[in-house]
């Protein structure tokens, strides 16, 4: 997808964030997680793959996201699964900063 | 090992399907047999008293792997299959249609099943138990009636029942033979915190009552407490309990006590033989004891473990035990299983339902149960792991992030 097909929204100021935190916030629809790490902010799905949970909820430790419910550990950079029980990896969203703001963007057609 | 070998998994459950999925992920390249008792494949079994009673997940979905996975592994998986016998001597097992097959290595995951009430009446219709996905949706017929409906024994199994069938329209009536909820497992805090969530939820609970009988005309209509109550209902579900599936074990000679006795590579009494998941008794290095555990997460690594073991790739099994149960809107977890502390820390807000006690001794912690406060415990079992000392003023404090603790 194009720059142009997503749609950027304010979802959090860079205050809200340090290293090795997350922070969960609505989109429309969406429920996404904004993660801080190495100075770096991510945006991922933030409903596990495996069962309903908020990733946001859950654990970080050396760049993986840990669900809350059952563990299940993601790359926080790509949102890959990386272990049981989840085999589907979380969606990854563009982060952009305007000032003090976080912006993630969402595609249009969502 | 060559491609002639055979290595049969009995119990086609979560443990189970761990043991055969790890084989073929290490690289074994022989025959593996994974064989079942119930007609369907490795399910989860935490939805069956949750979303799956509800209706919200269907069977399908609860399986581990869809059934494509399996043959694409090549694992032979041999459901409606009940194994009845082992020969150590000669490395065979004997099914009850007459089958005898060979291995090279087994591994025993049979689990356990629900201890059974003994009370009359407890063979009307209506009166369940809740361990299999056929166990749920006999429940949830059941259910349809909107009825009144006792749940016998307020552990786990019976609060989780009790909150999905109050979700259901039914009105659940809790029974518990003790002084309180889920007093094996929890602390008198904890228990009074369940009290009242239930409570507040309108579930009306009994304490130190039993069931003296249930009536009925083939279909459950009455309870009869040990009071005298009488109680209309047309559904009851006991939860007191499961014992560990050992009988296959015990009467070929394995090592049993409380369960399949194990090392910490799930190794059993004869080398070729291996156990994992609820039916296994293993040691555990950091509680310093040998433990027995019924849970999601060690049905998962030790079936993993043991998967390892069998190809000798082991790697000593010692994880801190987790589990965790969801009631209505509270989920609650617990790590440890500690035995003694000195000292009890609340962390967080308990009015709000959302907090963590943790217990520590000599300044670790070597326990906690969360309610909704996952990322505390989490860090707690990180504290745990690292055997960190942790002050009591410091871990209350939410001004301090459980992060910094660890960094201290």
């Amino acid at each position: 997808m194009s720059e142009s097909d997503y749609e950027y929204h304010p979802v959090a100021k860079t205050s809200e964030l340090e290293d090795d935190e997350v922070v969960g916030v609505s989109v429309g629809r969406l429920d996404i997680g904004i993660y801080k790490m190495d100075g770096e902010l991510y945006a991922l799905d933030d409903i596990c793959t495996h069962a309903y949970a908020l990733m946001s909820d859950g654990y970080i430790e050396n760049g993986n996201i840990e669900c809350p419910l059952h563990a299940a550990c993601f790359d926080i950079k790509t949102g890959k699964a990386l272990t049981a029980p989840a085999t589907i990896d979380l969606r990854k969203f563009p982060v952009k900063i305007d000032g003090d703001q976080i912006l993630v963007g969402v595609p249009k057609a969502d | 090992m060559s491609k002639s070998h055979t290595f049969i998994i009995v119990g086609a459950s979560q443990a189970g399907g761990w043991v055969a999925k790890t084989l073929r992920k290490e690289g074994f390249d022989g025959k593996i047999l994974l064989i079942g008792e119930e007609p369907y494949l490795p399910y989860e079994r935490p939805p069956l008293s949750k979303d799956a009673l509800l209706g919200k997940t269907d069977l399908e979905s609860t399986f581990f792997w869809q059934p494509e996975s399996y043959k694409d592994d090549d694992i032979d998986v041999l459901l409606n299959t009940r194994v009845i016998e082992i020969k150590r001597d000669t490395q065979s097992i004997i099914c009850a249609n007459g089958d005898v097959l060979n291995y090279d290595k087994l591994a025993l995951t049979t689990g356990a099943r629900v201890r059974c009430i003994s009370i009359p009446g407890a063979d009307l219709l209506g009166v369940h138990y809740l361990r299999n996905m056929d166990d749920t949706l006999a429940i949830r017929k059941s259910a349809e009636k909107k009825d009144t409906a006792i749940i016998i024994g307020g552990g786990w199994i019976g609060l989780e029942c009790a909150a999905t069938l109050d979700l259901l329209g039914c009105k659940p009536i809790v029974v518990e033979a003790s002084q309180r909820l889920c007093g094996r497992a929890v602390t008198p805090n904890i228990s009074n915190w369940m009290l009242s969530f239930h409570l507040n939820k309108g579930v009306d609970v009994r304490l130190n009552m039993g069931v003296e009988r249930l009536e009925g005309d083939k279909f459950l209509q009455k309870a009869v407490l040990s009071d005298g109550t009488e109680i209309s209902c047309s559904i009851a579900v006991v939860g007191i309990g499961v014992t560990p599936n050992v009988e296959l074990a015990a009467d070929s000679g394995l090592e049993v006590d409380n369960g399949i006795v194990v090392d910490d590579l799930s190794r059993t009494s004869d080398p070729n033989i291996f156990a994992a998941g609820d039916v296994a008794n293993h040691p555990n290095q950091t509680l310093g004891r040998r433990i027995r555990l019924e849970s999601w997460e060690n049905a998962m690594n030790q079936g993993i473990n043991a998967g390892k073991a069998m190809l000798d790739k082991g790697e000593a099994y010692n994880e801190i035990p987790w589990f965790w149960s969801d009631q209505f809107d509270a989920n609650i977890q617990m790590i440890g299983l500690p035995t003694e502390w000195d000292e009890t820390v609340i962390r967080g807000n308990k009015s709000e339902n959302e907090f963590v006690e943790f217990y520590l001794k000599n300044k670790l912690i070597v326990g906690a149960i969360s309610i909704n406060s996952t990322r505390d415990l989490r860090f707690g079992k990180r504290l745990m792991q690292a055997e960190k000392k942790v002050q009591a003023t410091q871990l209350a404090n939410t001004d301090i992030k459980m992060q910094s603790l660890l960094k201290v």
